[in-house]
């Protein structure tokens, strides 16, 4: 039976575009713009100024924050200029731009190989120094993951739902590096000795199950879960649930509920940073989307272009109106495809028309939808009438804290509400009113 | 940025960048599919006239919908459907001997008093048809309760002057007898009644519809028809409890009520618990009014008393909050504030 939690949607897969095709390397681009800030937590601080000579994997940014990686050269090269630049959240950040001398000369990481030989303590500083963050989106820095969660949780997930649409960048990375993953994740048993650990895939990629099995071989301490296919299936709070049965109390961190959990291509990062002494310098991305020509997944360095790697799919087929980096529920907009790929950037897409049907004069007739597939199980239909009459202490009171922004009940609304973007306003609200 | 001045900027809003294709329009469309059954059978039993009615109704609500928003200076909202639901739902609740102004007072008040004065679609607190019919029933009693017997012969636009008039399966029920009653008439419809109520085949079939295009969830209608189904078990006026059940199941209003008004997305509470209580308590009014009221039906009634308390049932029936364990609201009454929280870390 395929485990599942309480709520949430069925939208469209349009996976099998790019289900189906080998992952392709794209060569690394003539320059690269690397943001000081691809991670939740403290920016770093640039290392490099303009005329340096780096090398791939050598480290141009740093700070001593605990919340915080290290950012590496994704190419060698010469640094042509470090400023402000554009980056996908839409802001301008510090980033350093790197002109591609076309070698590839690696400075791997010190002592990397010699993992077999090191303590809890150094293994962690390793995940650090290679600046490993969360592949899945959200891109939290991995070893400050680790270490809030040790001495403190009984079970390892391994998140390979990919429950977004269109985004199939960790199904293929299952395909075709399982070994990586696998590899990735003894590494990580080294450091949380006695735990079980569970791969957790939604049952819409038997292939997938079956390439992990394969790699695991007679493993005993390393399990599959067959998940629903579901969204929000592969959000936290609810993977932890439908593997578990536990669930994270609120405002609480996952291994309050004695959970850990790392996306399947973080793992594989793991691993490459280990046994090559690679940083965190490329990932897959999934580019697809209806403006697309040959929708693929991509092999690319971190600080890519994204127009860059539409170039490498086709082009674009007719005009996009919509640009997403990310999957279509939880992506960022973009204003221009001159921005780069970052650590967390696990899809581009490209719409030629406008996908999320936008009303002028929604309405909500309290038809209940969104009540029923919340998965955080709030009522967003009254946080939605409280949050419009700028009631946001009832805001607050409803627990519109707790709202993930999964937008399933925007989805699901037949009124056209905006309400996850209500919500991402009354919970800034709602904070401020807790702050005053 | 590689625009030239010929592209378009693109469009930049914050997620989600996907929506499912339902909307208000398509679900009412569902609903109007959902009765035609009904209607049908309403046709065929009391005539024309039956028709005459229905077409007056909806055109009626049609009308002030569009009229009220022209004069508040709206957006005409009547392609999303929802008046004409409204329009056909008044129609059924309707005996086949009214005068054809009726219903047009009718949709006056369903439309601009009860849905429109509250704020339009989503707002009212009371669902419009049901409330009209109670309006008319209480203004024009007599008319209201002239039951026609199946298959008489009526005028198509003139008033009915001497209607064949007969007892409802309801009245009959009342008087706590169930002589002269059949089942099989009763689930086709051929018994006096409303213009739309009497088939509870039909509307059950509209029901199955509903349910298949998850237009309504069977929370609602089961626990609705549930509870009057045990109560009348257990509590028979006569003869064998199963029997008198049935008769009750399909006497009178109950099925379009539980199916097609207790349902009303907007008069409903829209947390799953709350559901289960609302048609509880839809059930247990609707025993209590039958039993000992002083009307032969008492759908209309129940439903409308329990709208009422939509919001509250909604308030106390709130899903668990993900991440507290069961009970934790029932235990942070009784014990320490915050234990919920605390009890959850556990
Ligand atoms: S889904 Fe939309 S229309 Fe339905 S209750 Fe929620 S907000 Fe209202
Ligand atoms: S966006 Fe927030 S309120 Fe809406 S379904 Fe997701 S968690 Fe619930």
């Amino acid at each position: 039976m395929a485990h599942s939690f309480r709520g949430g949607i069925h939208p469209d897969p349009h996976k099998e575009t790019t289900a189906g095709r080998a992952i392709e390397a794209l060569p690394a681009p003539p320059t690269v713009q690397i943001p000081m800030s691809m991670h939740i937590g403290v920016p770093a601080e640039p290392l490099v100024k303009a005329g340096e000579h780096v090398k791939m994997g050598q480290k141009i940014g740093d700070t001593d924050a605990f919340v915080s990686v290290p950012v590496h050269a994704t190419v060698s090269g010469t640094v042509k200029s470090v400023g402000m630049a554009l980056h996908p959240n839409g802001a301008r950040v510090m980033s350093v731009i790197i002109e591609n001398d076309g070698q590839d000369e690696l400075e791997p990481l010190a002592r990397a190989m010699e993992w077999q030989m090191m303590t809890q303590d150094e293994m962690i500083a390793l995940i650090r120094e290679a600046g490993i963050v969360g592949h899945g989106g959200a891109a939290f820095p991995t070893h400050a993951k680790i270490r809030s969660a040790l001495g403190k949780v009984d079970a390892m997930i391994i998140n390979a739902a990919e429950c977004e649409p269109y985004i199939t960048s960790d199904h293929r990375v299952m395909l075709e590096y399982a070994d990586d993953v696998v590899a990735g994740i003894r590494i990580l048993l080294r450091i949380f000795s006695r735990i079980r650990c569970i791969i957790a895939v939604e049952n819409n990629k038997p292939d997938a199950v079956e390439s992990l099995r394969r790699a695991i071989g007679a493993d005993n301490r390393i399990k599959i879960d067959l998940l629903k296919t579901k969204y929000p299936q592969g959000g936290e709070k609810q993977l932890i649930r439908a593997v578990t049965g536990r669930e994270v109390p609120p405002g609480k961190l996952p291994a309050d509920a004695g959970c850990v959990v790392f996306n399947v291509d973080t793992v594989a990062a793991i691993n490459r940073a280990f046994t090559q002494g690679l940083p965190d310098i490329q990932r897959v991305v999934t580019v697809s989307g209806s403006a697309i020509t040959t929708p693929k997944n991509l092999l690319v360095r971190v600080g890519t272009p994204l127009s860059a790697l539409v170039a490498a799919c086709g082009g674009y087929r007719e005009e996009p109106q919509k640009m997403v980096m990310g999957g279509p529920m939880m992506g960022v907009a973009q204003f221009s495809d001159e921005v780069p790929v970052i650590r967390g950037t696990n899809a581009f897409l490209a719409f030629s028309e406008n996908e999320d049907r936008r009303v002028d004069d929604p309405v909500c007739i309290r038809c209940g939808r969104c009540v029923q597939v919340c998965p955080m199980r709030l009522l967003p239909t009254y946080l939605y009438l409280y949050a419009s009459h700028d009631m946001w202490d009832e805001c607050e009171r409803m627990h519109v804290a707790d709202c993930m922004e999964c937008g399933a009940c925007t989805f699901e609304c037949p009124g056209s509400l905006h309400l996850t973007q209500m919500f991402r306003v009354a919970k800034a609200k709602a904070m401020e009113l807790r702050r005053r | 940025m590689n625009l030239d001045k010929t592209r378009h900027l693109p469009v930049v809003t914050s997620s989600p960048h996907v929506r499912s294709t339902d909307s208000v329009r398509s679900i009412m469309l569902d609903v109007l599919i959902s009765l035609l059954p009904a209607l049908l059978v309403g046709v065929f039993t009391f005539g024309p006239r039956a028709l005459v009615l229905t077409v007056i109704s909806v055109g009626s609500c049609l009308f002030f919908e569009w009229g009220f928003s022209r004069l508040v200076h709206k957006k005409n909202p009547i392609g999303d459907l929802s008046a004409a639901v409204t329009g056909v739902l008044l129609a059924f609740n309707l005996p086949v001997a009214v005068p054809l102004w009726m219903p047009v007072v009718g949709a006056l008040f369903a439309i601009v008093i009860v849905k429109q004065l509250y704020g339009g679609i989503g707002k009212n607190i009371f669902n419009p048809a049901l409330a009209a019919r109670v309006f008319l029933f209480l203004a024009w009693s007599s008319a209201m309760t002239t039951w026609t017997l199946p298959r008489a012969v009526l005028p198509w636009f003139a008033n009915v002057a001497d209607a064949v008039t007969g007892a409802t399966p309801m009245a009959i029920l009342k008087e706590g007898s169930t002589s002269g009653l059949d089942l099989m008439a009763m689930l086709t419809g051929q018994t006096g009644g409303c213009i739309g109520e009497t088939s509870a085949l039909a509307l059950l079939a509209g029901g199955v519809y509903l349910l298949i295009r998850r237009v309504i969830t069977p929370r609602i209608p089961v626990a609705y028809l549930g509870t009057v189904a045990l109560l009348s078990l257990l509590f028979p006026k006569t003869g064998s409890g199963l029997d008198w059940m049935l008769y009750e199941l399909l006497g009178g209003g109950l099925m379009l009520g539980a199916i097609f008004m207790a349902t009303d997305y907007t008069t409903s509470p829209s947390t799953i618990r709350g559901q289960w209580i609302f048609g509880v308590g839809c059930g247990v009014i609707t025993i209590v009014i039958r039993y000992f009221g002083a009307y032969n039906e008492g759908v209309s009634f129940a439903i409308l008393l329990m709208n009422a308390f939509v919001w509250m049932i909604d308030m106390a029936a709130k899903p668990r909050r993900y991440g507290l364990r069961r009970f934790a609201r029932l235990r942070e009454k009784f014990g320490a504030k915050h234990a919920g929280e605390r009890e959850a870390q556990k």
